[in-house]
């Protein structure tokens, strides 16, 4: 996927105009190393913001929040399986789960590509 | 080491905090707590004290004891603690930091592969306070697990286990519903009975608290996993040199009191909880887990993994919070088990079920006849023509310790006398307590 399709959260998810979740090029470099991926329940119901999946690299573990609210549609199996996926391809086997978004206008209110390296260059 | 406070330390805290005596810091406690007469002697020089310990404790004496219901005394060699007192593991605390010496981590690493082919299991933790506290935390991963809240504990497994499981769980959102066992084992029916949408796990115990093999295992399994729950075993090392492991009739967790591997009885404790899984449920293991490795010389390493764990970083989201680790009493059960190596093991566990056979034999003929028509291995209920509190009662004269009256957990079983049989009984042992006791019954 081309970052420049996503969406950025201040927390560092994506989300792409179909509802896949996933980390950032610059997370994965700042966590170094993931070990485990917990994913959420498909059918579970989200609020932005909602801790709903858990990353964990050799440095600690992190929760990784809901983009927009939604339910989950879908979750990646094999990223689970094999978590050096996040590292390796972060913007595309490497994702996490899917979002049936309640509403797609609430994707256009993230950040897009370009605001997010602004964001963090002056983080 | 304890070093005091000085009253010139003492005045400047109280200053800084902004109090004016040490007594109005602690105005909210109500007066008969602060400083109690205690019902002591006086003080003591050490040669008296010594002389006054030692008075004490030659009255301590047991002729025999037959007791067991959770803690067993087997013999331990010489060895196992003359090694595990030595100064390189003797702390005062347990070793919080053990990356800090590759002989801690080794140590631990032996531990967990011991545990976790004594239980057949793929993971075992570093240890966890005790076998009951091993139990709950069990019941823990299990309602975090399966997002379900209802714990089957059938009333074979201890009562006091059950204790602990319910103090554990009582604010977990988790609760723990009996299933009955008029038979002394737990009957498939009875559990299909109990079985329901938010059953999140059975917990059984084998040998039980009757001292009864669960006979039905297989069935109660399927039975548990058809309902999608998770079966948690706990059950009694020294019994696995003879009985089939938990990883055998498909247990998720397996857990039990390590004190039989080489602790010796000390008024309950210090004890030793194992605990060991399956390998999908390895992230939601309380505790720690050493794993080997190699380092940048391609040298075998031991390492503590799973660092990044919730009881450092994210502890509201913890399975647990209590991970204590009886390192030491770890490190015993290893020497231990280690030095009666796997026949050994073997030998031990037929040791004590045949002399435990033999005794339920003898008290039978002395009409003390078996309760439970059930497979047991080194512990068993027997009849008595009278009450067993008054049997015990009348044997603990004779500096003999009969057993468990059952009625202290189960009124209703008020003639029946729970009696445990090791290895370190001979054969005269058992006739001279099947004799007291037929004398005691009349």
């Amino acid at each position: 996927m081309d970052p420049k399709d996503l969406r950025f959260t201040k927390s560092h998810e994506w989300i792409a105009a179909d509802g896949a979740v996933g980390i950032s090029e610059h997370a994965q470099h700042e966590i170094t190393d993931v070990v485990f991926v917990e994913l959420p329940k498909v059918g579970r119901a989200v609020q932005a913001e909602e801790a709903c999946a858990v990353v964990e690299s050799v440095k600690a573990a992190f929760d990784i929040y809901a983009p927009v609210p939604g339910t989950i549609a879908a979750v990646n199996e094999e990223g689970a399986r094999n978590p050096g996926l996040l590292n390796k391809s972060p913007y595309g086997d490497g994702w996490l789960y899917k979002i049936q978004m309640t509403s797609p206008a609430d994707r256009e209110k993230l950040m897009t590509h370009d605001q997010y390296q602004q964001f963090i260059k002056e983080k | 080491m304890f070093i005091p406070h000085t009253d010139e330390q003492k005045k400047d805290m109280l200053a800084t905090i902004g109090v004016a005596r040490f007594d109005d810091l602690i105005g909210a406690l109500p007066a008969n707590l602060v400083r109690p007469r205690l019902n002591l002697p006086g003080s003591m020089s050490e040669m008296e004290l010594v002389r006054h310990m030692e008075e004490l404790a030659s009255r301590d004496h047991l002729a025999q004891s037959y007791l067991g219901a959770g803690a067993y005394e087997h013999f331990v060699p010489t060895a196992v603690w003359a090694l595990a007192l030595r100064g390189e593991f003797a702390t005062a605390y347990t070793p919080y930091q053990a990356e800090a010496s590759q002989g801690t981590l080794q140590s631990i690493f032996e531990f967990q592969s011991l545990v976790c082919e004594l239980f057949k299991m793929d993971v075992a933790n570093a240890s966890m306070y005790d076998g009951a506290s091993a139990a709950a935390e069990a019941c823990l991963v299990a309602a975090k697990h399966t997002g379900r809240n209802e714990i089957l504990v059938p009333e074979t497994v201890h009562p006091q286990t059950l204790r602990v499981i319910q103090t554990y769980l009582a604010h977990s959102g988790a609760r723990v519903t009996s299933v009955p066992c008029p038979n002394g084992v737990l009957e498939p029916a009875f559990l299909q009975k109990s079985l329901g949408p938010d059953t999140a796990a059975l917990l059984i115990q084998t040998p039980n608290f009757f001292g009864c093999l669960e006979t039905h295992v297989k069935e109660l399994s399927d039975l548990i996993h058809g309902a999608g729950g998770l079966l948690i075993a706990a059950t009694y090392p020294v019994a696995l040199g003879l009985v089939a492991p938990p990883g055998e009739y498909g247990a998720d967790i397996a857990v039990a009191e390590g004190q039989s591997l080489g602790l010796p009885l000390a008024y309950g404790g210090p004890y030793l909880g194992l605990f060991a899984c399956k390998e999908g449920l390895l992230r939601k293991m309380p505790g720690r887990v050493v794993g080997q490795t190699l380092d940048a010389d391609g040298k075998r390493a031991f390492v503590l993994t799973l660092q990044a764990r919730e009881q450092h970083i994210r502890r509201e989201k913890a399975t647990s919070n209590i991970c204590t680790n009886q390192a030491l009493c770890a490190l015993a059960a290893t020497i231990y088990l280690s030095l009666v190596g796997k026949n050994g093991f073997k030998e031990l566990a037929a040791l004590n079920f045949q002399k435990a056979h033999y005794a339920a034999g003898a008290l039978a003929q002395r009409g003390f006849p078996l309760v439970f028509p059930h497979p047991f291995f080194n512990e068993f209920v027997v009849r008595c023509p009278v009450s067993a509190e008054r049997i015990v009662k009348r044997l603990s004269e004779k500096r003999v310790l009969a057993g468990l009256p059952l009625a202290a957990h189960f009124p209703k079983r008020a003639e029946e006398l729970l009696v445990c049989v090791t290895e370190i009984k001979t054969k005269a042992d058992i006739d001279q307590f099947g004799d007291l006791l037929a004398e005691a019954a009349r």
